[in-house]
């Protein structure tokens, strides 16, 4: 029925004179949750990186609604949330800041609905002290809040449930479910044994060292 | 726009604009600053020590110093923003805000300038307010120092501009920090020229409206030229992580 | 039009031409470089101001000219390499950046050598010198930071971005050096701004700096064509090659 959001056809990616993957295609539609999935060193931050564009070591093509993405970077980039291992959240600055500092350049959003994005990941109480006193999780939690207030239809997400505790982990289960529902697509790497119902899968590591 | 794409949620047409998202990132990079305030201190303390360290090992003579003066300043200054480059991008770059920045709707090359106006803010400003104390102690006279804070004002930031680049193209690599001064020090040279040459034909008594006047265009050329070329390289270091 | 500019991307093919060209280019540089260099060293007439001192220039001058073009050279490369991805840009850039560095520090050498009768003393701080100097210092940070990238591509393209921030600098170095060469040594007495070079000198100048950049062209194929082998060696083409010459 709908249009897929974003359209990955024979993507090909070398990296250190070795082929990650070659012939990959999928469509992401919106309303799925699509799980990149292989072993250690597959690529499947490397595929995340070239869907959110922070790689442009392939070959392929990369379609958003339809049209060469290359052509159309920056609407691409105005609805696509990347989160990467390291989420951008400043040790010196308090939950609060960072989130404020992160969301002002796409959507300022007023204080109260930041303190709320927060109290809802559970950092009720610590809004206002600075990220180096938290720990790994509760970091990891600050850039998740950007989860909770994000508008944009495609979430690239690399290794969220890192560092989460298992509260944690179902309620992002339950977020993501969710916006599914709601008509957004994610896309997320995670060696979390994440299932949902209908779940999308991208399978990389064929093991394809093949010369050419 | 989008009449074949349909998706349950309309997609977003209108960001935010280049202008409030620069000063979003000069107002976070003043803010982490300032959180850590040794870290501002350092370039400060270092420009100070470089300059006591002529009077100690070339000669504390007034003559000398009122001559070699200005130079000397100078290249103090040259080497504290070298040491300071280091951290424009790298802290950045290892928390993560560095890819949620190029990641942001608006163009690079706006961003990375106001991060290098951040970045003279906190170091190249402080230099050229600590000058005339430091002056008056290498002996130099009122007319000088005032010409030397005025090419130091003029020319910190293009320090900081042309900086800014080598602090892009060395962002992760071992031992970044020499590989920043060889690469960037040759490019400082005729900034340091002028700079210098200013307060040396100031002192007799020629005119320095000229002089400055061409370390002006230097530094609008630096602006047009530098946050492009720091943005490209920002994008080619962030694409190699 | 197009398809010539992809061929010329294609490192076999380069590789192809090169070794064809390479013969011609060795034999003629040499040849012309010889004719230069003994036309200039024993049959050219004695400066009337410096004697036979002056003939170093035979040697100095295409060395420096070759050293500036050269950098020239890797600039129009890198915009090569950047707009247009090519690999051949980018493999010219890496092997003749350590040719640079040669040819500038030969021709600061032998114009300290050269300044030693003229000046009496090894080093001036004259304004060609110093720019000299920059230069050396430019191909340094060219060559440091292309060994610091391991990744070929990133490196290739961090190096062309220094390498165009370089040649925009370059004129204003060279001219804010010449500025303060006048503001500090007023008086210097300039060699290579000889009013009328008569005609025995100047030819064999221009023979020996054709027959440099002769040469300058043998060794850049030939440092080129080591670097295509290395990059390409796990394709089909290069182990026919190596086999054949084994063979």
């Amino acid at each position: 029925m709908s249009e897929p959001l974003l359209q990955a056809v024979d993507l090909q990616c070398e990296r250190d004179e070795r082929i990650l993957f070659r012939d990959l295609s999928f469509s992401i539609l919106p309303g799925t949750v699509a799980r990149v999935e292989g072993p250690n060193g597959s690529g499947k931050t490397t595929l995340l990186r070239m869907l959110a564009g922070l790689n442009d070591a392939w070959s392929g093509n990369l379609l958003w609604c339809g049209k060469s993405r290359s052509a159309q970077r920056e609407e691409f980039i105005r609805n696509t949330l990347y989160l990467g291992h390291r989420p951008g959240i400043k040790p010196l600055l308090t939950p609060m800041e960072n989130l404020r500092a992160l969301t002002a350049g796409r959507r300022p959003l007023p204080d109260p609905v930041l303190r709320q994005a927060l109290d809802g990941t559970g950092l009720t109480g610590f809004q206002d002290v600075p990220c180096r006193n938290l720990s790994a999780g509760q970091q990891r939690r600050v850039a998740l809040a950007r989860l909770l207030i994000a508008d944009e239809p495609l979430w690239l997400l690399d290794e969220v449930f890192t560092a989460i505790d298992a509260s944690g982990v179902s309620a992002i289960e339950q977020l993501l479910q969710q916006r599914a529902a709601e008509g957004g697509a994610v896309v997320v790497t995670t060696h979390h044994d994440l299932r949902l119902p209908g779940m999308q899968r991208i399978v990389l590591g064929g093991g394809s060292t093949d010369e050419c | 726009m989008n009449a074949d794409c349909r998706p349950a949620l309309t997609l977003r047409q209108d960001t935010v604009g280049a202008l409030a998202a620069m000063q979003t990132v000069f107002a976070r990079d003043m803010k982490v600053a300032f959180r850590q305030r040794q870290d501002l201190l350092n370039p400060l303390l270092f420009f100070v020590m470089v300059v006591t360290l002529f009077p100690l090992g070339v000669s504390p003579e007034v003559s000398f110093l009122r001559e070699a003066g200005a130079g000397i300043l100078w290249v103090a200054a040259l080497l504290s923003v070298l040491l300071s480059l280091d951290h424009l991008f790298r802290h950045d770059f290892d928390d993560g805000t560095l890819e949620q920045l190029v990641l942001q709707p608006q163009p690079l090359f706006l961003l990375v300038l106001a991060k290098t106006a951040a970045h003279w803010v906190l170091t190249g400003l402080p230099l050229v307010v600590l000058t005339p104390v430091l002056g008056v102690m290498v002996h130099l006279d009122g007319n000088s120092i005032g010409v030397l804070c005025l090419t130091l004002l003029i020319g910190t930031p293009v320090l900081s501009l042309i900086g800014s680049i080598g602090a892009a193209l060395t962002l992760g690599l071992r031992s970044a920090g020499v590989l920043l001064s060889l690469l960037i020090i040759p490019l400082y040279i005729p900034v340091l020229i002028f700079g210098t040459g200013t307060v040396a034909s100031a002192a007799e008594g020629a005119p320095a409206g000229a002089y400055l006047a061409l370390m002006g265009a230097f530094l609008v050329l630096a602006l047009t030229l530098a946050p492009f070329a720091s943005a490209a390289a920002l994008r080619i270091s962030l694409f190699n992580g | 039009m197009w398809q010539f500019f992809h061929k010329l991307g294609s490192p076999k093919w380069f590789f192809g031409i090169a070794a064809r060209l390479m013969p011609w280019l060795l034999a003629g540089g040499i040849l012309l470089l010889m004719a230069g260099i003994v036309w200039g060293l024993a049959y050219a007439p004695k400066d009337y101001l410096q004697g036979n001192s002056y003939r170093i220039i035979f040697i100095h001058v295409p060395t420096a000219f070759l050293a500036q073009s050269v950098y020239v050279m890797m600039a129009v490369a890198a915009v090569v390499t950047l707009v247009w991805r090519m690999k051949l840009a980018d493999v010219f850039v890496k092997s003749v950046a350590p040719v640079g560095l040669v040819l500038t520090f030969l021709s600061l050498f032998t114009g300290a050598v050269w300044g030693k009768p003229t000046w009496g003393t090894w080093w001036v701080w004259d304004a060609r010198l110093t720019s000299m100097l920059i230069l050396l210092f430019l191909y340094g940070g060219v060559i440091a930071l292309d060994r610091a990238i391991n990744d070929e591509k990133s490196a290739a393209r961090a190096v062309s971005v220094l390498v165009l921030v370089g040649v925009v600098n370059i004129p204003i170095i060279q001219y804010s050096v010449e500025w303060w060469n006048t503001l500090h040594q007023p008086s210097t007495f300039k060699l290579t701004e000889k009013p009328s070079m008569p005609a025995e000198m100047w030819v064999p100048l221009l023979l020996s700096v054709l027959g440099l950049y002769l040469l300058f062209g043998w060794l850049a194929c030939l440092r080129m064509q080591t670097e295509i082998l290395l990059r390409e060696q796990r394709t089909r083409w290069v182990k026919d090659y190596v086999l054949a010459g084994r063979g």
